[in-house]
C-alpha cells in the first residue's frame, strides 16, 4: 500500500484567522492526503512536536497576523534542531513580497500568497514529499 | 531486520520520540521492517493498561481524552493517545482533528499523541490500531488511551484492543429505546454522560441506569454512569476512579485476561486466513482465482462450488 502523505496545518502565534487554513486542510484532503490540523494559537513548539509525534511530510503553517518573520523562522530552527531536515516547511497567508527572500533561507520552501490556487498548493505538496521520500512525483 | 527498522527500533527502546514516531509509520503501512519490528517487540506486549474511548461524534471525546491524560500524568511516565478520526470513503483523504482538543497535552513530556486515519476500516478503529498500541505498550507506555472515531450503533472494535471501554454519550441523543438496542452499549465498562451541564443530563443518565436494570450483563461487573463536563474539567477524578474499578475488577475476575485471550485469538485467525489465501493464490495463480469469480459473476457457478473448485485445484 502507498503510504498516504501526512501533513501538519497549523497556525502559529496571535492569529485566530482560520478560514484560509481550513480551506487549504479540505483541498489537501480531498486531494487524498492525511491532514492532522492543530488548531490556532499554537506555539512554534507545539507545532514542531506535533509534526514530529505524528511523523508528518510537511508542516504548513498560516499566517496572516505580520509576525511572520518571527515565527516561520523559529518554526525552521526547532526542526533543524530535533533533526527533521527531512520535513518539508512551508506557508501561506498575507505575507509581503520583500520578506519571501528571507524566508526562504531560513528554510521555508515555499510560500503561497493571496491568490495562489488550491490546485497549485496540491501540486506543490505532492511534489515536494515525493522528492523528499526519494520516490517519483 | 532491515537496517534503518532496526536503529529506529533501538533508538525508540532509548525512548527518543522521533524513532518512535516512524516506527509507528512503518507498522501502520506495513512497510518493509513491519513484521520483524512486531516480532521483535511482541514479548514485552501485554504490559501497558489500555483505555478506549467511543461515542458519537461531537459528543467531547477528545477533549475528555485530553484530561483523562492530565489526571493520570501523575500515576504514569509515560502516557500515549491514540486517536483515529474517519477517511474519505472517496479520497482516501482525512483531516484528523482530534488534537484541535488536545493543545494543553503537546508539550507535555510524558505524553505521546497519535493520530490515526481509519482508511476505510469499519467497526471504529484502523486496521493498524492494535498494531500500533502494541509498539507503544512494548516501548514501555504505562497508559494508551484509545480514541475511535466518532461512532453510531455498531461500531464495537475497541473492545478488542481495550481492557476498558469508556462510552462517552451526551444529553438528547434519543430516548430510553435507544439504551435498550444492542451494539456499542453492550461494550461500555464506564457510561460517560459528557456535557453533563446541558439540560437533559439526568434523564440521559435515568435512561443508561433503567436499561442497565433491565437485564443481567454479559459479566458481574455493572457499569458505573459517571457525569462530566470534560470542558470544564469536572468529574474527571470520579471517571478515572471508575476506570481503576474496573480495572481491579478486570484483573482479578479474570475477564481482562479473558479478553485479551480473545482478541489474541482473532488477530492470529486474521493473519491466518490471509496467509491461506496468499498461498492458495501463490499455488494456483490469481489468474485462476480471477476466472471463477468471473464465472460466479456470470451466474455460472454458484460461489459455494468455486470455493471448493478453488481448494481442490493443484
Amino acid at each position: 500500500m502507498k503510504r498516504p502523505i501526512r501533513v501538519v496545518m497549523a497556525k502559529a502565534g496571535l492569529d485566530g484567522h482560520d478560514r484560509g487554513v481550513k480551506v487549504v486542510a479540505r483541498a489537501l484532503r480531498d486531494a487524498g492526503m492525511e491532514v492532522i490540523y492543530t488548531g490556532v494559537h499554537q506555539t512554534p513548539e507545539a507545532v514542531v512536536e506535533t509534526a514530529l509525534q505524528e511523523d508528518a511530510d510537511a508542516i504548513g503553517l498560516s499566517l496572516l497576523s505580520g509576525a511572520h518573520n518571527y515565527l516561520f523562522p523559529r518554526v525552521a530552527e526547532l526542526m533543524k534542531e530535533k533533526g527533521m531536515d527531512d520535513v518539508l516547511l512551508f506557508g501561506g497567508g498575507i505575507i509581503p513580497e520583500d520578506d519571501i527572500e528571507g524566508l526562504k533561507k531560513h528554510g521555508v520552501e515555499r510560500i503561497f500568497q493571496p491568490g495562489a490556487s488550491l490546485e497549485e498548493i496540491i501540486a506543490y505538496v505532492r511534489i515536494a514529499v515525493a522528492k523528499r521520500r526519494g520516490q517519483p512525483a | 531486520m532491515i537496517a534503518s527498522a532496526e536503529s529506529h527500533l533501538a533508538q525508540a527502546r532509548g525512548g527518543d520520540k522521533r524513532s518512535i514516531a516512524r516506527l509507528l509509520t512503518i507498522v501502520e503501512n506495513d512497510e518493509p521492517g513491519c513484521a520483524d519490528i512486531l516480532r521483535s517487540l511482541y514479548p514485552e506486549t501485554g504490559r501497558a493498561r489500555v483505555v478506549g474511548v467511543t461515542g458519537p461524534p461531537g459528543g467531547g471525546k477528545s477533549t475528555l481524552v485530553s484530561r483523562l491524560a492530565a489526571h493520570y500524568g501523575s500515576t504514569y511516565d509515560r502516557i500515549a493517545i491514540v486517536a483515529v478520526d474517519p477517511s474519505s470513503p472517496f479520497t482516501g483523504g482525512a483531516i484528523l482533528g482530534d488534537r484541535i482538543r488536545m493543545r494543553d497535552r503537546f508539550l507535555d513530556e510524558g505524553v505521546f499523541i497519535r493520530s490515526m486515519a481509519s482508511r476505510g476500516h469499519a467497526g471504529g478503529l484502523s486496521r493498524a490500531t492494535m498494531r500500533v498500541v502494541n509498539v507503544l505498550d512494548a516501548l514501555g507506555t504505562g497508559l494508551v488511551i484509545v480514541e475511535t472515531v466518532g461512532v453510531g450503533q455498531e461500531e464495537v472494535e475497541v473492545v478488542r484492543v481495550a481492557d476498558t471501554v469508556c462510552l462517552v454519550t451526551v444529553p438528547g441523543l434519543g430516548d430510553d429505546i435507544q439504551a435498550i438496542k444492542a451494539g456499542v452499549l453492550e461494550i461500555a465498562d464506564v457510561l460517560v454522560v459528557n456535557k453533563a451541564d446541558k439540560p437533559g443530563a439526568d434523564e440521559t443518565a435515568r435512561d443508561l441506569m433503567q436499561m442497565l436494570s433491565l437485564g443481567k450483563g454479559r459479566t458481574p461487573w455493572k457499569p458505573p454512569i459517571v457525569r462530566t463536563s470534560a470542558q470544564d474539567n469536572t468529574g474527571i477524578d470520579a471517571l478515572a476512579k471508575a476506570i481503576d474499578a474496573h480495572v481491579e475488577w478486570s484483573t482479578a475476575s479474570g475477564d481482562r485476561d479473558a479478553r485479551r485471550a480473545g482478541a489474541a485469538r482473532q488477530e492470529v485467525e486474521a493473519l491466518l486466513r490471509e496467509a491461506l489465501v496468499k498461498r492458495l493464490e501463490e499455488r494456483i495463480g490469481q489468474d485462476r482465482v480471477s476466472e471463477a469469480v468471473a464465472r460466479v459473476a456470470r451466474r455460472e457457478l454458484d460461489p459455494y462450488r468455486a470455493v471448493d473448485e478453488l481448494l481442490a485445484d493443484r
